[in-house]
């Protein structure tokens, strides 16, 4: 008996041992990155915790973004919760109604006297994730906006010059007809169509995409995407769809395994789709800006972001938010925040970040990475272009994309199927304004 | 004439049904309460704060069209799911039945399916079918067949049938292979000696002593469609193309746990504890009368 227990107290110090003799605090951060992205986290969090010994991170990864937010909110009823949850830009209203169940990054950095500056955000990520009183509620961390993708060998093949202008979406649906005569079969698909060519769609041509300032001034919003802007939108690509000439692979990130394999000649989807199109393409590719309805609204505007940011969660001890604050720090550091834009295709979301990139030459090595942050910095942030902020907001987003099937499969037209996405939709808004009155 | 036992004193007889009762109490009648206690509110998803609107869950709920419609659409699934498992086990469990050789090999082969977890069939099924990769979906289109259930209903809801179906057909084979074997072959043997064939010996004989097999699992198969096929919608379809493939308990999970709208959540369940009650007494008084025990 005797022997068992020194085995197991020798057994216990040597695990012990990498650490220092005193306890150190633990912070939970809950985050939604598999593949890549999760190595990439995983490095971060290292890095974090080798650098000091009074605290020591702990990563877990909690499913999708639905389900990272639905495990944090679970735990959070269960009085379980993490420190630190990363959420999605579409829970970002969820989590701010949310008063008493989460902490605003501002006060936690004030308190712990970390280094923290909202300003060092860009425009429209600093503006997604600020309540209306101008406090930082949640720490920016991965943030995209869409583009579009284009496979160069696929047009020659077709025989259409991939230098073609593709900026607009008239130009587009010239060199979508070239390139089905020249025999593609998927000319063009996407990935997360409501947020492309409904969400950053509206904003990009700078109307509305609900009222309210798209929700910002309020949470008595409704939802205004069945505008003529819109309408003409997806009327063309329905159009496109009963072509032949618009492949539709479904309501995720589908359609960049057709895109990666070579399939499909054009591809909107988030800039963040970089390291997984390097990794697999095998044919030269080029990212260009989202194209625009020429003459339509005040477009090219500005695109939007997704993305996720880190929300900190109350009910815990003040050392922990010490550390939270500690490793948030660490996070926004424009070092750790450049190397991260440069490996994923994530937006630099401070100007810190965008400036340190640009001055290692980045850009001319890596051609159309730039792409992205200039689109979405080039013009100040209009109300219509500021971003969203609408409660249930996944779940619009699911009758969004039902509706928007209805037209691609060509059982409704554009205005029908989005006069019933509004409809739809607003019911869910009325709800989120009750149980958050 | 029934045999009845007599207890003298209330412990004995009480001590020994508690296990049970206790179990419904907190398995049963707990949860289904708070479902009806929930199903008066909207609360926010971190349960800071319930708003109270009477019977408004169900009124948001009925006067949603998708929602009327997800009753045909579980009607529908349900009942091509539990004829594609039922219908192909039988056949296979007569054709086993009638095996002499190698009779173990082939029925171990069946009941494998039957270990294989519904989301994995689910993701199974998918690549099989996928609209640019899969195998299947590749041959269909060399025989000039445009394979999308991603954007066509009809085609979405035959892959969740079939998927769903797939790896209940063993389960429903070992039952009914297990009641074949229990039929005396002396009752068989007099009638093939009477002349009766094989099939007019399937329908006359074996099928009516077969039927309190069938209506167990018919029972069992309808629960099944009902409760333990969301895994597998959720892989395929996720309730797609435009709801054509979403059944009731399909919504009561999307709704409470990924659009954390707790209160129409609960409203959905206590509706869906209503209608499966109702068909469970259905069954059992309208269906088992068919019954030969």
């Amino acid at each position: 008996m005797k022997n068992l227990t020194t085995g197991a107290l020798i057994a216990a110090s040597t695990m012990l041992s990498p650490f220092a003799a005193m306890a150190e605090t633990e912070v939970q951060f809950w985050h939604a990155f598999t593949g890549r992205l999760g190595e990439l986290v995983a490095a971060q969090v290292e890095e974090f915790n080798a650098s000091q010994d009074e605290f020591t991170v702990v990563a877990s990864h909690k499913g999708n973004y639905s389900e990272t937010l639905n495990a944090g909110i679970a735990a959070f009823r269960a009085g379980e919760q993490p420190q630190i949850l990363m959420v999605f830009e579409v829970g970002t209203a969820t989590m701010m109604s949310a008063e008493g169940a989460v902490r605003s990054v501002t006060e936690v950095m004030e308190a712990s006297g970390a280094e923290f500056d909202p300003d060092a955000y860009i425009g429209a990520v600093n503006g997604y994730y600020t309540s209306t009183d101008g406090e930082m509620l949640s720490l920016p961390f991965n943030a995209s906006t869409p583009v579009l993708w284009v496979n160069r060998d696929a047009f020659e093949a077709a025989g259409v010059d991939p230098d073609t202008d593709l900026s607009t979406w008239q130009n587009v649906g010239e060199a979508l007809t070239a390139l089905q005569e020249g025999g593609s079969t998927c000319p063009l698909t996407t990935a997360w169509q409501s947020w492309i060519h409904l969400e950053n769609f509206s904003a990009y041509h700078d109307v509305p995409f609900a009222t309210q300032d798209n929700g910002f001034a309020g949470v008595d919003t409704e939802l205004a995407f069945n505008g003529p802007a819109q309408v003409a939108h997806i009327s063309a690509m329905g159009e496109w769809a009963a072509d032949g000439k618009f492949f539709y692979a479904g309501r995720r990130n589908e359609g960049g395994a057709n895109f990666r394999a070579g399939e499909c000649a054009l591809f909107t989807e988030s800039s963040a789709g970089y390291a997984g199109i390097k990794a697999e393409a095998e044919f030269p590719f080029d990212v260009r800006p989202l194209p625009y309805w020429d003459g339509v609204g005040n477009s090219p505007q500005n695109t939007i972001i997704g993305g996720a940011s880190l929300w900190v969660m109350e009910g815990h001890e003040a050392a922990e938010y010490e550390g939270a604050a500690q490793f948030l720090a660490y996070l926004s550091s424009s070092d750790v925040q450049a190397k991260w834009h440069q490996d994923t295709g994530y937006l630099p979301i401070t100007n810190a970040a965008a400036d340190a990139t640009r001055a290692a030459g980045f850009y001319e090595e890596n051609l159309g990475t730039e792409v992205a942050v200039i689109q979405m910095t080039t013009n100040e942030p209009t109300a219509n272009s500021k971003g969203l902020r609408l409660g249930s907001f996944d779940q619009i987003r699911g009758i969004i994309d039902e509706e928007l099937e209805a037209v691609w499969s060509g059982d409704k037209d554009a205005q029908t199927a989005l006069d019933s996405a509004v409809e739809r939709g607003n019911g869910l808004l009325r709800r989120f304004e009750q149980a958050n009155r | 004439m029934e045999k009845r036992v007599t207890f003298k004193g209330w412990l004995l007889p009480l001590l020994l049904i508690a296990p049970q009762v206790i179990i419904s109490a907190i398995f049963f009648f707990y949860p289904a309460g708070q479902a009806i206690w929930q199903s008066l509110f909207i609360p926010d998803p971190f349960g800071l704060s319930m708003q109270y609107v009477g019977l408004g869950n169900f009124e948001y709920l009925l006067s949603d069209p998708y929602y009327r419609t997800s009753f045909l659409t579980t009607a529908i699934f349900s009942t091509l799911v539990t004829l594609c498992s039922m219908i192909p086990a039988l056949f296979l469990a007569v054709v086993a039945d009638r095996l002499i050789k190698g009779a173990g090999v082939y029925r171990t082969m069946l009941i494998w399916p039957y270990a294989v977890a519904p989301a994995i069939a689910g993701v199974l099924w998918l690549f099989m079918f996928n609209t640019r990769v899969g195998v299947v979906s590749w041959y269909l289109g060399h025989l000039g067949y445009d394979w999308n259930h991603v954007l066509n209903g009809g085609e979405a809801m035959g892959l969740v049938v079939v998927a769903s179906a797939w790896g209940r057909i063993s389960y429903n084979f070992l039952f009914f292979f297990a009641a074949l074997q229990a039929i005396p072959k002396s009752v068989i043997e007099a009638a093939a000696i009477d002349g009766a064939r094989f099939w007019r010996r399937f329908w006359t004989i074996v099928l009516p002593l077969l039927s309190p097999t069938t209506f167990f699992l018919l029972v069992v198969n309808i629960v099944y469609a009902f409760f333990e096929t969301f895994g597998v919608i959720h892989t395929i379809t996720s309730g797609g193309p435009q709801q054509s493939t979403t059944i009731l308990v399909y919504k009561v999970f999307s709704d409470g746990f990924v659009g954390q709208d707790l209160g129409s959540s609960a409203a959905q369940s206590v509706i869906l504890l209503v209608v499966v009650g109702a068909l469970t007494v259905f069954q059992f008084k309208f269906v088992e009368r068919r019954v030969h025990y």
